[in-house]
C-alpha cells in the first residue's frame, strides 16, 4: 500500500451518473521506502480516494490498468462522488492503493469456462478480471445487469476482449428484461465471479449449482479502507474478515448469508 | 534543538504522540508504511475477556470533519491477544505499549487488566469505561462517579497485588465525554487509585440516511470523533486538569502539531491521535516530524513544560 497524489488524465461521463476516470501512475512512483507498479495489481482490488472537503475517503474499485495508468468507474451517489465528477484533466487526487485481496485468477478451480456477473456499479472490476482470466487461458462469459439502457456502459469494451456478453435491464429497455440471474440458467460453466448489490449476490448464490466454485465481491461502508478500524468486518465460515483487507472478494463456500 | 520528551505516569516517552485505541489495530497496517517506533507509544485495540465480533454493519457514518463509528469492541479476546497479538507487536514495536481494556463486569475488567499487566511488553493499562457502543457495560461505568470508582478501585487492588511479582503497571482510565460533570468523574477515578486519565472517548452521535429515512449506523447510534470534537476535548481536559493531580492524556480531534500543543496547554501530559489515522495513515508520523517546527514557532524548547500552561 502507498499513499500518493495521482494526476487525472481524463474524467468523463460514460452513462447516466456513471463516470470513467483515468489516473496517471508514473513509472518510478514511490512513497518513502515503498515503490509501486501497476504490475502488482489484481482485479477486484480497490483504491481509497481523498476528496477535498470530505472527511472519509471514497473506496472505488479498479476497473483496469496498464503500465502507466489506472482506470476507475464510479457512480455519483452523493456529494463526495459528485465533487469527484467535476474534477478535470490535470487535477490530482490523493489515493491509497492497492487495497483489498482481489480475485484469484490462477486457481485451478476456475476451470475453462468461468462466468462473470456484474451488476451496476459492480460491473467495473469484472472488466479487469475478464481480461486477466482470458490472459490466463480461460474462456469467460460475461453477464451484465443494469437498471435501464441509459446506465449501460462498457459492453463494447468487454466484446473487444473477445468474450460473449449478455445484458439484462430491469425495465427491459435493452437486452433481456429482468435480472442477471435470468441469464444464468442456460449456462454451462465451470465457476462464477460476481460483483454487485448484496441482493444480487445472494440471488446468484441461490441459483448457482451447489458445487459450483464461486468468488463474490462485497461492499461495505468503510472507515479507513486498509484494515485499521474494523468498520467493515463480516463473519465468515473461515472466521471474521475485514471487507477492506481480507475481502472484498470472498469465496462462495465461506459466506454466511 | 527542542526536547519533545514527556513523562507519562513515570514512563518516559520520546514524544507525546500516541495513536488512540481502535484506530491503529495492533500496529501492523501502519508498520507496513513507516517505522512505528517513532511513536511515543500506541494504545492497541481494546481487549475484552472473550472474543467479540462486535456490532452489525454499517458501523461507520461520515460527518463534517469527523465520523461516527459503532464497531462494538471487536477483538479476539484476552487469551489470543496475549498469545498472538502481543508477540506480533513485539516484532514491529520495541517500546512499551498501552493495553486498552474493556469489560461488561468488574470481574471481567479485573481479569483482563491483570492478565495484560503481567505481560512485560505492556507499559500502561488503559481502562476503557467509556465505550458508547456496547450495552450493559463500557460507558455505564464511565458516566457514574460511584460506578467508576468501584471498577477503578477493583482493578487498582488487583494490580497492586501483582506488584511484587511483575512491577506495577500504571493504571490510566479512559473517560466518556457523555457526562454532565467531567471533573467529578475524573476526581472519583483519581480518588479510587487511577494513575492517569485519558479523555475524551467519542461523543454519542447519529446520522440519518435520507434515502431510507433511517439511521445510517445499524446500531442506530455511535461514537462521534474527528477534528470537529477538538474544542469539546480541550474544554474537558482543561476542566479535569483543575480537579486532579494525576497526568491526563488528551484525546479528541487531534490532527496536527498545533492541536498537540493546544491539548498540552489545556492540561495534557501526552496526546492521543485517533480518527486522523484512518484518513491519513501517516498522520502520527507527520505530527511527530512537524512538532519541532511548531514548538520553535511558539518558542517552546521543552515540551513537557507547557502542560497546563493555559491555566
Amino acid at each position: 500500500m502507498i499513499n500518493k497524489k495521482l494526476e487525472i488524465r481524463s474524467n468523463r461521463e460514460i452513462a447516466d451518473r456513471t463516470y470513467e476516470m483515468i489516473l496517471e501512475v508514473p513509472a518510478d512512483i514511490r512513497d518513502g521506502e515503498k515503490t509501486f507498479s501497476t504490475e502488482e495489481l489484481k482485479p477486484g482490488q480497490f483504491i481509497n480516494i481523498k476528496i477535498e472537503g470530505f472527511y472519509l475517503r471514497r473506496p472505488i474499485s479498479i476497473c483496469s490498468w496498464d503500465e502507466k495508468s489506472i482506470t476507475i468507474i464510479y457512480k455519483t451517489v452523493g456529494a463526495g462522488t459528485e465533487t469527484m465528477s467535476r474534477l478535470q484533466q490535470g487535477d490530482s487526487l490523493e489515493v491509497l492503493l492497492p487495497l483489498g485481496n482481489g480475485y484469484d485468477t490462477v486457481s485451478s478451480e476456475i476451470g475453462k469456462f468461468p462466468v462473470l456477473i456484474g451488476g451496476g456499479a459492480g460491473v467495473p472490476p469484472m472488466y479487469g478480471l475478464c481480461r486477466e482470466l482470458a490472459k490466463a487461458g480461460a474462456m469467460p462469459t460475461v453477464i451484465l445487469g443494469f437498471k435501464a439502457a441509459g446506465e449501460i456502459f462498457y459492453t463494447e469494451k468487454f466484446r473487444e476482449l473477445g468474450v460473449p456478453v449478455m445484458v439484462a435491464t430491469e425495465d427491459g429497455s435493452q437486452g433481456v428484461k429482468g435480472f442477471v440471474t435470468d441469464l444464468m440458467s442456460e449456462l454451462d460453466c465451470t465457476s462464477f465471479f460476481a460483483c454487485g448489490p448484496e441482493g444480487m449476490l445472494k440471488a446468484i448464490d441461490r441459483q448457482a449449482k451447489a458445487d459450483l466454485p464461486g468468488w463474490l465481491s462485497f461492499e461495505e461502508r468503510m472507515g479507513c479502507g486498509f484494515g485499521a478500524c474494523m468498520g467493515c468486518s463480516c463473519e465468515t465460515k473461515y472466521g471474521n474478515k475485514r471487507i477492506c483487507k481480507e475481502g472484498p472478494v470472498l469465496e462462495r463456500r465461506e459466506i454466511i448469508w | 534543538m527542542v526536547d519533545m520528551k514527556v513523562n507519562l505516569c513515570g514512563v518516559e516517552l520520546d514524544n507525546p504522540v500516541i495513536p488512540a485505541s481502535g484506530t491503529f489495530g495492533y500496529g501492523r497496517e501502519f508498520a507496513e508504511l513507516y517505522d512505528i517506533n517513532i511513536l511515543g507509544t500506541f494504545s492497541f485495540k481494546g481487549t475484552t475477556g472473550e472474543a467479540r465480533f462486535g456490532n452489525p454493519t454499517p458501523r461507520i457514518a461520515e460527518c463534517r470533519e469527523g465520523l461516527i463509528n459503532s464497531v462494538g469492541l471487536q477483538n479476539p479476546g484476552v487469551d489470543r491477544v496475549i498469545a498472538e497479538e502481543l508477540p506480533a507487536m513485539k516484532e514491529i514495536f520495541h517500546k512499551p505499549v498501552m493495553a486498552n481494556v474493556s469489560g461488561f463486569s468488574i470481574e471481567e475488567y479485573v481479569r483482563v487488566a491483570s492478565a495484560l499487566a503481567a505481560c512485560p511488553q505492556v507499559g500502561w493499562i488503559e481502562l476503557n469505561i467509556s465505550c458508547p457502543n456496547v450495552h450493559n457495560g463500557g460507558m455505564a461505568f464511565g458516566t457514574d462517579p460511584g460506578e467508576a470508582a468501584k471498577v477503578v478501585g477493583a482493578v487498582r487492588r488487583a494490580l497492586d497485588e501483582q506488584k511484587a511479582a511483575e512491577g506495577c503497571k500504571p493504571l490510566i482510565v479512559k473517560l466518556s465525554p457523555n457526562v454532565t460533570d467531567i471533573g467529578e468523574i475524573a476526581f472519583a477515578c483519581e480518588d479510587a487509585g487511577a494513575d492517569g486519565l485519558t479523555l475524551i472517548n467519542t461523543l454519542q452521535g447519529m446520522r440519518i440516511n435520507l434515502r431510507t429515512g433511517k439511521p445510517v449506523i445499524a446500531n442506530k447510534m455511535g461514537g462521534f470523533s474527528g477534528p470537529a470534537v477538538l474544542p469539546v476535548a480541550l474544554r474537558m481536559v482543561y476542566q479535569a486538569y483543575e480537579r486532579v493531580k494525576i497526568p491526563i492524556v488528551g484525546c479528541g480531534g487531534v490532527s496536527c502539531p498545533e492541536d498537540v500543543l493546544e491539548m498540552m496547554l489545556a492540561g495534557a501530559a501526552a496526546v492521543q491521535v485517533g480518527s486522523a489515522n484512518l484518513v491519513n495513515p501517516y498522520a502520527c508520523r507527520d505530527i511527530i516530524l512537524n512538532l519541532p517546527a511548531a514548538m520553535e514557532k511558539y518558542g517552546i524548547t521543552e515540551l513537557r513544560e507547557i502542560t497546563g500552561g493555559a491555566h
